[in-house]
């Protein structure tokens, strides 16, 4: 089996790892809708509400695979336009939890339709010295003049400080999970197979996030954090990230790292996604809501992206430069 | 066809824009003559009802669209009649043609409409005082039914003086009809309808 992998040039290895996600994602799917026929006497109530959950959160995952299916066979600048419009939706729900003021339009056209383009087109054509300063220099001085521009005053650090964490979480964050596909790795015969690494650090933080909901669910405990969030707590936190960071050592065959490698790396991801995840609650909690999607009620159009992928935001650069200098690979 | 064309544009960019979300709170979306009333706090207003509403009810359905503003360029013009299907009104009276009458024309051949009570667009946090065509519509028109709505964070996609709009959710959220009852007074049936759009705004 292993030799087979190996006799594979890597767009093959990379089909094959595909078809094997599609096609576990297709046995629990089908597993998933063979369940709901089934029937429970008596009716358990809490058995079909878990079944509703995980048949969401399949939904979520199908779309999650597709895009990155859809990415990788659509090649690499494909790729990064379309994190760019994840990071462009991501933002469009952070901003709309923020409220801005009349003043503040000219620093949000600039934020979306210049600095958010700019970013990912610096990605795309691997000016990687730049990218990985153009949004905290350049960004974070040039917002507070348009800002100072628009001639209003009133809260000005709180309104410039919200941009500025937009910004920095839904684009610069964003942004670097593209950027792994240009990483290259000299002297290792990764060219071509980056889109496992990007598997790699999704794959890792997804399962931290999912292993630490359910053990916080199966096991309740009182919250470590109860101000920022109600489920939280450092013993689920732990076997996530230890969850993640072995699930890391056992795939790092389609890494470039060795096993120790892949583990502190897998390790370094997942505490900065589930830390991430903790600051965004916090955020939510602070506007008084519990979710980035809209309120409830039946509606249509794209929903709660932020939620999904907040932990990834903040995974994503901490990964990236870790692997860069840590690791000492170069760029090019 | 090039209406139908720039239609399914201009719904595009809503979507990217806005989200253009319906929130179907009070009532289905269902195929029944039906007066929408709203809020009005910008000129996309129009636009953003039109969007929310699902494609079958959008071509029975004719937004109001002030004849002043809406007609001073032939794209303006063209937009309105050709993709909106927009019923003129002019919001300033001219001697004693009664402004309704292009509304009044539209709900006796069978369409729905929507309107704006304010008459103009609010600055304000909370809607203005509505003006009575509603009441008179009411009146004429008792068979069709009326559907408050409330057009959530609109003005900050493009605030008044702007040209840029930002990217920002918004949502129509639609409640359960009203009825004139016998008897209601003018004013406290405006009042009760504009409560009743208000009502919208926390759910």
């Amino acid at each position: 089996m292993n030799r087979f992998l190996r006799s594979l040039d890597s767009r093959e290895q990379v089909a094959a790892l595909f078809f094997v996600v599609f096609g576990l994602l297709v046995i629990a799917s089908v597993s998933a809708t063979l369940a709901t026929f089934r029937r429970r006497e008596p009716l358990d109530e809490a058995w079909h509400l878990e079944l509703r959950h995980l048949r969401q959160l399949l939904a979520t995952s199908w779309v999650m695979v597709a895009v990155f299916w859809f990415g990788w066979a659509t090649g690499e600048t494909m790729a990064t336009i379309l994190f760019g419009l994840i990071a462009f939706f991501a933002l469009r729900e952070f901003i709309t939890l923020s409220p801005t003021r009349r003043g503040d339009h000219h620093s949000l056209v600039l934020a979306f339709f210049v600095v958010l383009p700019l970013q990912f087109w610096l990605v795309a054509t691997r000016r990687f010295d730049l990218f990985t300063v153009f949004i905290p220099v350049y960004v974070f001085l040039a917002l507070p003049v348009a800002s100072a521009l628009s001639g209003d005053t009133q809260r000005y650090l709180e309104r410039n400080a919200k941009l500025q964490w937009g910004i920095m979480v839904c684009v610069y964050g964003m942004s670097h999970v593209p950027a792994l596909l240009l990483l290259r790795f000299p002297g290792r015969n990764y060219d071509g197979k980056q889109a496992f690494l990007v598997f790699f650090l999704v794959f890792v933080v997804q399962a931290c996030m999912l292993v630490q909901h359910l053990v916080a669910r199966r096991f309740t405990r009182p919250p470590s954090l109860p101000a920022v969030s109600a489920s939280f707590n450092w013993q689920g936190a732990a076997v996530g990230v230890l969850a993640g960071s072995v699930l890391g050592a056992a795939l790092s065959f389609i890494t470039p790292f060795r096993p120790e490698q892949a583990l502190a790396a897998a390790f370094v991801a997942c505490v900065a996604g589930l830390l991430g995840h903790l600051v965004m609650k916090a955020l939510k909690r602070d506007r008084g809501v519990t979710s980035w999607g809209p309120r409830t009620l039946s509606i249509t159009g794209a929903n709660g992206l932020l939620d999904r992928v907040d932990a990834l935001c903040f995974a994503a650069p901490i990964f990236f430069h870790t692997v860069r200098w840590y690791f000492g690979v170069q760029t090019g | 066809m090039a209406a139908k064309a720039f239609g399914l544009f201009l719904l595009g960019l809503i979507r990217v824009l806005t989200g253009s979300q319906a929130r179907w709170y009070g009532c289905p979306p269902k195929a029944e003559q039906r007066i929408y009333f709203a809020n009005h706090q910008s000129h996309a207003d129009l636009v953003m009802i039109w969007a929310a509403l699902p494609a079958e009810l959008r071509s029975i359905t004719r937004p109001i669209a002030a004849k002043d503003y809406w007609t001073k360029s032939p794209l303006r013009q063209w937009i309105t009649t050709a993709v909106f299907n927009a019923v003129y009104v002019d919001r300033e009276r001219k001697g004693d043609e009664d402004p309704l009458v292009p509304l009044i024309d539209a709900l006796a051949s069978g369409d729905s409409v929507v309107i704006f009570p304010e008459g103009t667009r609010g600055a304000g946090e909370e809607p203005q005082a509505f003006k009575s065509g509603l009441y008179s519509l009411a009146q004429k028109f008792p068979d069709v039914v009326l559907v408050p709505a409330w057009i959530d964070n609109i003005q900050r996609v493009m605030p008044k003086g702007e040209v840029v709009p930002v990217p920002i959710l918004c949502s129509v959220t639609f409640g359960a009809p009203i009825r004139l009852e016998p008897g209601e007074e003018r004013r406290a049936f405006l009042d009760r309808a504009r409560a009743a759009v208000i009502a919208l705004r926390e759910i």
